[in-house]
């Protein structure tokens, strides 16, 4: 069985992002990338079902700039057998990676294709959902824990006030959810040897896939500063405030 | 822990730190010797993560090494266009005449105001070209001695707990193997300290001094920028016999580079680097600069500014320090990434012909530095900061000036360095605390919200890197005697007093260090041990840096 693993280069999750002075994004010059954390539990989890013997090939797949080169290194340092590199300058939308993906599938044939639930970049999670749309795969979205047994995949999910367990037919949809595991580190001896692992770049225009954006970006703005508290000298000053100032009583 | 099973891999050259001195070294190597394999660690998470510097840079260096760097790209893009030196008082400020003839080696025509963090990125760019196999997020946490020759150096173990036991994703360290090794590991590197120890190569020559510097950049509104300007001063705030001050660029677009350096022979044990540098932006000779701006970044790094007298010797049994590990820093220029540079090449030749002759120690490269351009200006600068140690800032300035003007650095007696600059400091009831004003939020902050802006990570669950020696002493040394210097040196708010009316100890916040090595230099003892921590933690200072 083949595991797809699709993985995002974001903005580091440890930088604070800095709005362009402009107002039309978040500044990527010269700030460190790496992996969405996400997509990280989802190469975990598939480096892991290879490891146990429930699959026999994990491909990574990344859309983006060369650099993304450096994270699909990464996730081949953690146990990743091959990668894939879409080339693209534009920023694709969640529904264009998912078509991009859709033809991936196609041409790769995977039974499972993990992804991270969101990428913290756009916080968007849709991207999981589009593609078992798009290809009509079951899916367990949000999962804490995933077994393959009997050619179906078990998966716990991540839901309101619990978790609920689904059984999915393979072909599947996962997304990763945080729990799922704690990812191992690229050690230095798998960075020198991913070195030499396969990487095929794909320019994004051979695939023929409409990744026209569909959305706007209206403005970006930094959140608004939280104003120093003050010091009241009396419950009856409090209660002043809470009435003339704030007015919320 | 138990005899970690690890693995290892063997090079030509291992180089230990991706700065200017190691990158430069890397790239010589592959130029003169495309077969020669090296191997480049560094414990930042990226190349550049680490880097802090003012800068301006002399291209001098860098020509020799790239001559074609400008059709390469490299991010040198704000010529220096106009420059001020400013002596300052509390409230004014008097601006040093004919700059080029009193401090001629403070002209700047012809340098470059950079960001030396992308400088490194490029030029690390350039060595990956060339065949440099470059390796971020590691730390070199061990020097591998075998037969008395310095074989490598050990990762560190990652996925280590607090208590020191392998943890789920543990990890074990690397040994990375060279016939020769270069230890670039910057200003009072952690390894290069081991090195010294080893083979005694401070023998014979002065104590190292040196500088804390603490740097913010700003963004300030485009009417306001002046792209190519240099500003420094000296005087205010600090008194006559505390040696250092302030530097001012703007450069990039619509930025500012602002920041202060602080001698660390200096005495007083109440003062606070940090809230000296925090002060001195509401000078009227600063404000106005960064007004109506925003504070996008911060970080901290020691220098090395012994110059000459405190040059160890540079080569041992299989290998050689480069760059501030040696301590190139041309003080009275302000600027060690030249000089750096050019020796990380010497190193680089000094290797490449002992590879040839199958030669243990990498002698050649002690010549070679005497006899470049790096030594004669080192030798010309020698005596202006022991003089600013010996007659203060006003009797240094006009030594230095003298210095220039008569003697042009062929004065036949050479000053030295008595102190090491841990010993410097004075008791606490011996000192007076100088006013610092409380942060402002819109100029002038406090360490955590700074430390904030230099993106510092370092995984929690790790053992605590900054070790004491010998935990005792701080009551009786630290607390007792100098009021814990430490809480007000660190720019990074690592050191805290707790419980300080009832049982007063040290609380060490090590996930905010941002490895500018002042605590391993300055503490009274030199009780606190810098060690690596776990590779990738640290400062992640942005481009612009």
């Amino acid at each position: 069985m083949k595991i797809l693993v699709p993985v995002k280069r974001v903005v580091d999750y440890n930088i604070k992002p800095r709005v362009k002075a402009d107002g039309s994004g978040v500044e990527t010059a010269g700030v460190k990338m790496s992996m969405n954390p996400f997509d990280e539990i989802a190469v975990e989890e598939a480096v892991r079902l290879r490891e146990k013997g429930a699959a026999s090939e994990v491909v990574v797949v990344s859309i983006g700039v060369q650099q993304a080169q450096d994270t699909l290194r990464t996730a081949m340092a953690m146990g990743a057998d091959r990668a894939i590199l879409v080339l693209t300058d534009e920023s694709p939308e969640p529904l264009a990676v998912a078509k991009v993906l859709k033809t991936l599938v196609e041409k790769e044939g995977p039974s499972l294709v993990v992804l991270g639930k969101q990428a913290i970049d756009d916080d968007m999670n849709a991207t999981g959902q589009m593609l078992a749309g798009l290809l009509g795969w079951g899916q367990g979205t949000f999962a804490s824990k995933v077994d393959v047994v009997d050619g179906r995949v078990n998966v716990s999910r991540e839901i309101d006030g619990g978790t609920e367990q689904v059984s999915l037919a393979l072909p599947a949809i996962i997304t990763a959810d945080l729990r799922l595991n704690e990812p191992r580190y690229a050690s230095l001896p798998n960075i020198m040897k991913a070195k030499k692992k396969p990487l095929e770049t794909i320019p994004a225009a051979d695939l023929g896939v409409d990744m026209a954006p569909r959305l706007t970006i209206v403005s970006v703005a930094e959140p608004a500063e939280r104003k120093a508290g003050i010091k009241v000298g009396s419950a009856a000053e409090l209660v002043e405030k809470l009435r003339n100032e704030a007015k919320v009583i | 822990m138990s005899e970690p099973v690890r693995e290892s891999m063997e090079f030509d050259v291992v180089i230990v730190g991706g700065g200017p001195a190691g990158l430069a070294a890397a790239i010589r190597l592959r130029q003169l010797s495309p077969q020669t394999s090296v191997c480049l660690i560094e414990k930042g998470s990226e190349i550049g993560a680490h880097i802090l510097s003012g800068a301006v840079i002399e291209p001098r260096a860098l020509a020799e090494l790239l001559p074609d760097w400008r059709e390469r790209g490299a991010p040198l893009n704000t010529p220096v266009t106009a420059e001020d030196m400013l002596y300052l008082t509390e409230t004014g400020s008097i601006r040093v005449p004919m700059l080029d003839k009193v401090m001629p080696h403070m002209a700047n025509h012809g340098n470059y105001i950079v960001s030396l963090g992308e400088v490194c990125r490029w030029l690390a760019v350039q060595a990956e070209e060339l065949g440099v196999e470059i390796y971020p997020g590691f730390a070199g946490s061990e020097v591998l001695i075998e037969r008395n020759r310095v074989v490598g150096v050990a990762t560190g173990d990652m996925g280590v707990g607090r208590d020191g036991k392998p943890g789920p994703n543990y990890q074990p360290g690397m040994e990375l193997r060279g016939r020769y090794t270069l230890f670039a590991e910057g200003c009072r590197g952690s390894l290069t300290k081991q090195v010294m120890a080893h083979y005694d190569l401070r023998k014979g020559v002065d104590p190292q001094t040196y500088g804390l510097g603490i740097k913010e950049v700003w963004e300030i509104p485009a009417e306001n920028h002046r792209p190519g300007l240099v500003q420094h001063s000296f005087g205010w705030p600090l008194d006559d016999k505390t040696y250092g001050g302030a530097w001012l660029y703007h450069f990039g677009e619509n930025l500012v580079s602002y920041g202060f350096v602080v001698g660390l022979d200096y005495a007083n044990t109440w003062l606070s680097p940090f809230e000296e540098m925090q002060r001195v932006k509401l000078h009227p000779a600063f404000r106005h600069h960064l007004e109506g701006g925003r504070r996008i970044s911060y970080g901290a790094r020691a220098l090395s500014e012994g110059g000459l007298q405190s040059v160890p010797r540079l080569t041992f049994p299989g290998g050689a320090l480069i760059g501030d590990s040696a301590g190139f820093l041309n003080v009275p220029k302000i600027k060690g990434t030249h000089t750096s540079m050019k020796s990380g090449m010497l190193a680089a030749e000094a290797v490449v012909e002992a590879i040839k002759t199958d030669r243990v120690e990498p002698g050649s490269f002690t010549q070679k530095v005497r006899q470049s351009w790096l030594w004669q200006e080192l030798r010309t600068a020698r005596n202006i900061r022991p003089a600013f140690a010996r007659f203060g800032a006003m009797g240094g300035a006009v030594y230095a000036g003298l210095d220039a003007m008569l003697l042009r650095g062929r004065a036949p007696w050479t000053l030295h360095f008595k102190h090491q600059d841990n010993e410097t400091l004075r008791p606490a009831d011996l000192c007076t605390k100088p006013f610092y004003p409380k942060p402002d939020g819109k100029l002038t902050f406090d360490r955590l919200s700074s430390v904030f802006l230099s993106a510092t990570n370092h995984e929690e669950d790790q053992p605590v890197h900054l070790r004491l020696k010998n935990p005792s002493l701080w009551k009786t040394v630290n607390w007792d005697v100098f009021h814990a210097p430490e809480a007000r040196y660190c720019p990074a708010g690592v050191y805290e007093v707790a419980d300080e009316q009832t049982a007063p100890h040290l609380q060490i916040n090590a996930q905010n260090c941002v490895h500018c090595k002042t605590c391993d230099i300055k503490d009274p003892t030199q009780n606190i041990d810098w060690t690596t921590p776990e590779g990738g933690g640290g400062p992640n200072y942005p481009a612009g840096m």
